[in-house]
């Protein structure tokens, strides 16, 4: 697997990036959590591929730990809807921000 | 920055009977939501799509989908599903069940329906066993798995359900493990927009049962074992597309078969109208 950090600096400096890399700018994304729905499979903060959720201290209804956002990782969501997909209980989505 | 709110994809669903029964990892939840999913970017009206199961975990996926369900008899969800396509071909007929229900039970049906080029959709969700009655071993349990009646190893050979598919004529075979997530979306609106009869298996992880006695504690680690294993590969030989979970064998994925046949509504129609000219 290659792992690229666009954000770094070595990418620029290899001379592979687009020329106009700097006009794209990164999505930002809300999750949303429905609590009652989660069954604690941990597909979503093991597949997010950012990082952005973890295991939270709460417990729902059935007895379950629904995610949670990580601290410090509140603005790190890219709207990439890898949770929303792999979630089975249909339980946590992304919400796109858009601000012009 | 958390809140309650309302899921965007709940009006595909009966959102009343949430949350749903199946277990946590169950890879069913996410085959629901790729059908949701490929229905809601698709232009076909709601009511013209018709959800169809037999009996089984699987077979309850239709009562969580808001639209037109059907659910049958154990391993009959064929035929139903064949009776409503000659009856109104207008109607856009899915049948998701377990391996199971289509191809312990039910064998004989699926088989008829892919040589006629029936025009359904079947997603044949594979866990390896029986789920709901405490994880039997059935005819697609890969050679060496553990399941509760096979307590040193399964001595049978397991059925190649692409194989076996694609030998029989259907118009698109495809297989896809339940992370390829957006891949199996993209398969079910493609196989959709075809005629003839299409198959898609999907690759479940069965957390309590088949993953108890395989060493897969949760439905994370099975999962781990289709990132680690699955190989893309879409002109596969398909006769070695065998399942073994002993890491030896590549898990074959992708879009085998695409093809075009003849359908049986196609040739239904040819034939009625034949019939009619002839005094």
């Amino acid at each position: 697997m290659i792992n690229l950090d666009f954000e770094s600096e070595k990418v620029y400096n290899t001379g592979r990036a687009p020329i106009n890399i700097h006009a794209f700018k990164v999505p930002l994304g809300k999750v949303h959590i429905i609590k009652e729905r989660c069954k604690e499979c941990g597909y979503c903060w093991t597949y997010c591929p950012k990082e952005v959720l973890e295991k939270s201290d709460y417990v729902n209804k059935n007895g379950y730990h629904p995610p949670r956002i990580k601290k410090g990782k509140e603005s790190a969501c890219v709207a990439c809807g890898m949770c929303e997909a792999i979630c089975p209980d249909f339980a946590i989505f992304v919400e796109e921000i858009k601000n012009e | 920055m958390i809140e309650e709110a309302i899921h965007p994809k709940d009006i595909y669903l009966r959102s009343d009977r949430f949350p749903h029964i199946w277990c946590p990892g169950c890879g069913l939840g996410i085959v629901l939501k790729s059908y949701v999913d490929a229905i809601s970017k698709l232009d076909i009206p709601l009511d013209h799509h018709v959800l169809v199961s037999g009996i089984g975990c699987t077979a309850r996926l239709p009562g969580y989908a808001n639209v037109d369900s059907y659910h049958t008899t154990h391993g009959r969800a064929i035929p139903f599903a064949t009776g409503l396509k000659i009856v109104n071909p207008e109607l856009q007929v899915t049948v998701i069940s377990g391996d199971g229900d289509l191809f312990n039970i039910g064998g004989n049906h699926i088989i008829h329906a892919a040589r006629r080029n029936m025009d359904i959709l079947v997603v044949c969700v594979n866990n390896f066993n029986y789920g709901m009655t405490g994880g039997q071993h059935g005819a697609t349990t890969p050679e060496g798995a553990r399941t509760s009646t096979t307590p040193y190893g399964n001595i049978e050979h397991s059925f190649n359900l692409p194989y076996i598919m694609a030998s029989l004529g259907a118009s698109y075979v495809a297989r896809w493990t339940s992370l390829h997530v957006r891949q199996l979306t993209k398969s079910i609106m493609k196989a959709m927009k075809m005629k003839g009869f299409s198959f898609i298996e999907v690759i479940s992880p069965c957390p309590p049962n088949f993953g108890k006695y395989n060493k897969f504690n949760d439905g994370l680690s099975q999962m781990e074992f289709f990132y680690e294993n699955s190989v893309l590969d879409n002109n596969a030989d398909l006769s070695e597309a065998y399942i073994d979970f002993s890491g030896k064998r590549p898990l074959i994925v992708g879009e085998f078969v695409q093809r075009i046949r003849p359908s049986y509504i196609e040739l239904e129609r040819d034939l009625i109208k034949r019939a009619m000219e002839e005094p």
